[in-house]
């Protein structure tokens, strides 16, 4: 088999080949780096678009409105024509402090090999019911949305045959029509909040559209099985989001679907002693998308989750590239500038910048806005005609606009972010 | 031009922007077209027209592939097809079984349902071993 076996060094390893780490990979393979080892757990690359059957990927990287497989299988086709060495069916169990990354998989073996530099694209984990504790019985039927998009788009079994539907975010719209289509009986989607999570066309194209009950400001409460499960109690909340449970109600089924939240893989990167965000629960990159260790990068949902798969190519493109410098022996100056979530804003990616070139930050504010201005640092970046939490917002810096920051760190080369940086708030402020 | 419904109030959620407005559809006496109200840009006006007349649906779903390494090979209509035949492509889907390998665009099932909208993969699946066999287990909830 064609990489095998493993060298005992790489120029670049990247750990994970979903859409962030193939756009990665090409990135730095087309810069001339000459050794790469690309690693995925499943038997093929393409990460989450595999099981990602529905349509609405690509409308800004191809112009072109696609499947998650196609969109993804575009970029295999981009990655096969390449020498890039790619290990599939692997776990990478380990990263130490000189970059040796330690890989498990059925070909070769516990092996240990060398990087030269390192790209995190773990890509993320669905929230569980025992994240959000929801009381009762443990039986089988409780399981998350995207697991069960994977047991019917690729594994061809259904998860139950009644489904109720915990989270009205995209994973669990998308799968109340999915599991409709395949003659399962949805009964409701419920959701905690007193709006709904994801997009319109989903609402209307997946609920709407088969007179599936969503029903707001209510959660579950309680779960009842002893093998399998034979219900659930659900009930409304009030603005504190506690149940009101004198107004509870039993729902027979046999499955429950939980789509309330994913969270940046990063079970690697705690253990490797990277920098984290605590709001985003990812790494905290600079403007290269390189993390607090130097010759360690990180893009795509390993560093926030993205809604638009297209974002996630751009990051892991930059993340490629920043690494094929890195392992090129380019020095570059520190970020000058670091970026403060200031009102409204909830984060920012990444969060500091560079003087001199055109950087894209991207931000989600902490509530819906209309008519408000972006303001980063001192320049008013943006006037936005509306803002919800649930769509990213992206917005080009353009150099001009960082010109009042002092010249005199560039040519430093250690990487000490914190001495000697500029801050600047971002800030959404709504129309008064 | 398909014909119009009888008049009668109907809403629908635009999916054209986050803003999500509530738009009205109404066909008063005497008017020549579609009243559409509730909209804050032009796109809504449009939207809400092609729902209320005939509203179309892309159908992205899968089919069952026999030696692959998944049991399901996902394919998609090449166009959007009338909202109302849906169950019946999906119906129609379910029907079918392909034998790896297939080739992403391959044709799956040509005009379907009468729509003259092709279902192809969009996906290529080589022969090879499954990756897991969940069948044996699953007897009343394979696919």
């Amino acid at each position: 088999m064609a990489g095998l076996p493993l060298r005992a060094e790489y120029a670049l390893v990247i750990i994970g080949a979903g859409p962030a780490g193939m756009a990665a990979a090409i990135r730095a393979c087309d810069l001339g780096v000459s050794s790469i080892l690309l690693i995925d757990r499943e038997p093929e690359p393409g990460g989450i678009l595999n099981q990602c059957i529905h349509n609405g990927f690509g409308l800004h990287w191809f112009k072109e409105e696609l499947t998650g497989p196609e969109y993804a299988e575009r970029f295999a086709e981009q990655l096969a024509k390449r020498s890039i060495t790619l290990l599939t069916d692997a776990f990478v169990m380990e990263v130490d402090s000189n970059r040796r990354v330690a890989v498990l998989s059925a070909k070769t073996g516990l092996v240990v090999v060398s990087a030269a530099a390192v790209i995190l694209a773990m890509g993320a984990r669905e929230r569980t019911r025992g994240a959000i504790r929801i009381p009762g019985d443990r039986p089988s039927g409780v399981l998350n949305a995207g697991l069960a998009q994977k047991f019917v788009n690729q594994l061809g079994v259904l998860p139950g045959r009644r489904a109720v539907i915990l989270g009205s975010g995209d994973i669990g719209l998308i799968m109340a029509r999915r599991l409709t289509l395949e003659q399962v009986e949805v009964e409701g989607v419920y959701e905690i909040m007193p709006h709904a999570n994801g997009l319109n066309r989903n609402i209307v194209q997946c609920l709407h559209d088969f007179g599936i009950p969503l029903h707001l400001s209510t959660t579950v409460v309680q779960i009842h099985g002893r093998d399998r499960l034979e219900g659930v109690t659900v009930a409304p909340v009030g603005p504190d989001r506690v149940p009101q449970l004198v107004h509870a109600r039993y729902i027979a089924c046999d499955t429950l679907l939980l789509s309330v939240g994913l969270i940046p893989e990063n079970e690697l990167s705690r253990q490797m002693g990277v920098a984290l965000d605590p709001v985003t629960q990812g790494p905290v990159v600079d403007s290269r998308m390189q993390t607090s260790l130097a010759g360690v990068f990180a893009c795509g949902n390993v560093v926030h989750i993205h809604d638009l798969v297209d974002f996630v190519s751009a990051e892991g493109t930059l993340a490629g590239e920043s690494a094929a410098r890195f392992i090129q022996g380019e020095s570059v100056a520190p970020d000058a500038i670091r970026l403060r979530p200031g009102a409204h804003v909830r984060y920012c990616v990444p969060h500091s910048l560079s003087p001199g070139r055109t950087q894209t930050v991207y931000l989600r504010v902490d509530q819906p806005l209309q008519r408000a201005r972006l303001k980063i640092g001192p320049n008013e970046a943006k006037v936005l005609r509306y803002a919800f939490p649930a769509e990213m917002i992206s917005v080009r810096v353009i150099p001009p606009a960082l010109e009042a920051v002092p010249t005199s760190l560039a040519g430093t080369t250690t990487v000490d972010r914190t001495a000697s940086q500029v801050i600047w708030d971002v800030e959404v402020h709504a129309d008064e | 031009m398909s014909e119009m419904r009888s008049s009668f109030k109907a809403t629908y959620l635009c999916i054209g922007c986050p803003v999500g407005c509530q738009l009205m559809v109404d066909l008063p006496e005497g008017a020549d077209d579609l009243v559409v109200s509730g909209q804050q840009c032009r796109r809504g006006v449009d939207y809400a027209r092609k729902e209320h007349r005939a509203p179309e649906r892309f159908v992205t779903a899968s089919v069952r592939i026999q030696g692959a390494a998944w049991a399901r090979l996902p394919v998609k209509t090449q166009q959007p097809v009338p909202k109302e035949s849906v169950v019946e492509v999906c119906r129609l889907l379910r029907e079918v079984s392909v034998e790896a390998p297939v080739v992403a665009g391959d044709v799956i099932l040509a005009n379907v349902a009468g729509s003259g909208v092709d279902v192809v993969a969009t996906r290529s699946l080589t022969r090879s071993l499954p990756c897991a066999d969940l069948k044996a287990e699953a007897a009343d909830v394979g696919m």
